[in-house]
């Protein structure tokens, strides 16, 4: 469905198109103590682009997630490229957040997780954060938020104006042996893409550190074997 | 299970500790002999404090073994020299015993009455079933049970019929048709004990229930819903077989006789969103619909989702505005605001089509072209950090919260016969 000039702020159009300027920030500015999440879209348009695709202006707030309900929103403003190409290619944003620098500082607990793990001999290694219930752990707290940020490489590079996507789970963490100082984990993630409500799978390894931040250094899509099961007869 | 023999296990050991604060359980996989023979020495090495759950055997079988926190480095730092593979099975033990204690809290008694369930607590359906009968039970004068269908797997399709007299016109409400939805069954729950609290108690649920019978529909897809709980969290369909496809289920929500076939919903049986080989071909969905067409005088007709909290109402399979338009508008807005009022949760409201996505065959949709003017879609928490797997402390917020907004409907329809 086409939609050009102003758009109603809390309909799809523009929330998808937020959704994916989130997905920007969190590569750029998520952590293991960091993560954010869309709060309200304010303002929203969009124009048709000379080189075919659409641009989305938003004027948009998130909360960081790591610091609970009582965290102060952050007033962003984004421009959203979707190209219009024969094979699908990532979205490009344009992102600028306010006092961004301002919020409070989680050095101390990066750093104390960081020492904690990047002993030679951590092997973390669990399943299902949260599990069926929603329930995760303190100690797991952190590392769901780094696959949640490991994650929004993927659904970044993924999205289109047809898609919305969250991460519904972290299927498994295994830790990897360090490299470079950096903490190593390999992630099983599950997505969900809101217009068709799939479930996506995939694995993914990343790498951390205070100073370095995420990087994503792995991807790979992976199939998901329930949905094919046929019931035994 | 398992888990629980792991807490006797540790009883019984006999450890003196109060804790088990960063203790670890390991799993090795030993390469060959020579490492099982390290390992049995490493078993006798009693100032450890190693407790094998599976004891070093044979090079095929997995070795468990429990590492007290003050032997850790050493086991490790042996492990490594000996480049045995290993990884850690439970992280810190302590945290994995509270969590079995505060689940085990849970379930500790079965409810003998609905004053017993605990509302803040995920169940099965068993569970649920049970606190139906025993809701009809304590309140016979009030709640009767009635089963409109059987599901593909031939489970019971259960509706609480809430009525103070006959003939009377209704209001329909149904939780749980996609499965993995939890927070919405649970909701329904919550919605059914509120009910009988509160009649005779709440003037305005009270008045309503004197002109008008409620009806629930607690587990709408009760087959996806054992899904759920026995193999896939993430199940979102019915579990019919599909004729030709090795892929299982229908999406009970594109299955409706409403814009069926259109855009916004899928041919392919492998997909979320399959619409299934004809209207009404679900079980579920045709004994609603017999259900409706039946009782001929329903009046509003609310159907419950997860996540993404939006109010939403017709048309999703196409832009035409609905008739009635302007007037579901303003109520949407009223009865976001009551839901806002309790704990500011923000929510988002309008057409299917214009506000979450093109949708063809959906339940509202068939219901509003029925004449049921009232009727609605509710999404409910969160917005996305959790999903589907919505902690089990927001199950009654948002019980309560969503309630304030469907009393405002009810409230409505009461005040606006047709």
């Amino acid at each position: 469905m086409a939609s050009t000039g102003d758009l109603e702020p809390t309909h799809y159009p523009a929330r998808r198109a937020a959704q994916v300027a989130l997905h920007y920030l969190n590569t750029h500015h998520g952590s293991p103590f960091r993560v954010f999440g869309l709060q309200q879209v304010h303002k929203a348009s969009a124009e048709d682009v000379a080189a075919g695709g659409r641009k989305y202006k938003l004027d948009f707030s998130v909360t960081d997630w790591g610091s609970g309900s009582a965290g102060p929103a952050l007033r962003c403003s984004a421009d959203v490229l979707f190209p219009r190409t024969e094979r699908h290619s990532a979205p490009e944003v344009q992102l600028h957040c306010e006092a961004l620098h301002q919020i409070n500082s989680t050095a101390q607990e990066e750093d104390a997780f960081y020492q904690k793990y990047i002993s030679p001999d951590s092997t973390v290694s669990a399943r299902d954060i949260p599990d069926s219930f929603g329930n995760m752990s303190e100690e797991m707290q952190p590392f769901w938020r780094l696959a949640r940020v490991a994650a929004s490489f993927i659904m970044l590079r993924e999205s289109s104006e047809n898609t919305e996507f969250n991460m519904a789970k972290v299927a498994s963490v295994t830790q990897q042996e360090s490299s470079e100082e950096q903490l190593m984990l390999e992630f099983v993630v599950l997505l969900h893409d809101f217009p068709s409500q799939e479930i996506v799978q995939w694995k993914l390894l990343a790498s951390w550190s205070p100073d370095r931040g995420v990087r994503v250094l792995q991807t790979e899509w992976q199939p998901r074997c329930p949905h094919a099961t046929k019931p035994p007869n | 299970m398992k888990r629980i023999l792991f807490l006797t296990a540790l009883f019984v050991a006999g450890f003196a500790k109060k804790t088990f604060e960063r203790d670890q359980v390991l799993r090795i996989t030993a390469k060959n002999e020579a490492q099982i023979f390290l390992l049995k020495e490493l078993s006798e090495q009693e100032h450890l404090g190693l407790d094998f759950w599976r004891e070093p055997v044979h090079e095929s079988l997995p070795v468990d073994v429990y590492v007290p926190f003050h032997s850790l480095q050493a086991v490790r730092v042996f492990l490594r020299y000996n480049q045995i593979q290993y990884n850690v099975m439970i992280m810190d033990v302590q945290d994995l015993l509270d969590d079995e204690e505060r689940e085990m809290v849970k379930y500790r008694t079965i409810p003998r009455s609905t004053d017993d369930f605990v509302y803040t607590a995920y169940h099965d359906l068993n569970s649920i079933y049970s606190f139906m009968d025993m809701l009809v039970a304590e309140n016979s004068n009030l709640v009767s049970k009635i089963v409109i269908g059987q599901s593909y797997e031939n489970r019971p399709l259960n509706v609480l019929k809430f009525s103070t007299g006959a003939n009377r016109p209704g209001i329909w409400f149904d939780t749980g048709i996609h499965s993995r939805e939890w927070v919405t069954q649970a909701s329904g729950i919550w919605f059914a004990k509120k009910i009988v609290t509160d009649y005779g108690r709440d003037p305005v649920l009270t008045d309503i229930l004197n002109n008008y019978d409620i009806f629930l529909e607690i587990v709408t897809n009760p087959d996806g819903f054992a899904y759920t709980h026995s193999r896939d969290r993430m199940w979102r369909k019915t579990r019919k077989p599909n004729s030709g496809s090795s892929c299982v289920g229908v999406d009970p929500n594109r299955n409706w006789d409403a814009g069926f076939g259109g855009g916004g919903s899928s041919s392919n049986p492998c997909t979320e969103t399959y619409r299934g080989p004809s209207a009404h071909s679900e079980p579920e969905v045709k004994a609603i619909v017999d259900f409706v067409k039946s009782h001929g005088k329903l009046k509003a007709f609310v159907s419950i989702h997860s996540y993404s909290q939006m109010l939403l109402y017709p048309y999703g399979y196409t832009s035409t505005p609905a008739k009635d338009k302007a007037e579901l508008h303003e109520l949407a807005k009223k009865a976001i605001a009551s839901l806002q009022s309790l704990y500011n949760t923000r929510y988002t409201y309008g057409s299917i089509i214009t506000t979450i996505y093109q949708a063809s065959g959906g339940t509202i949709d068939w219901t509003y072209n029925q004449g049921i003017k009232y009727s609605y879609t509710f999404e409910l928490r969160d917005t996305g950090r959790y999903g589907f797997l919505l902690p089990a402390n927001q199950i009654v917020p948002t019980a309560e919260e969503t309630w304030l907004a469907l009393m405002a409907i009810m409230e409505h329809t009461r005040n606006n016969p047709y």
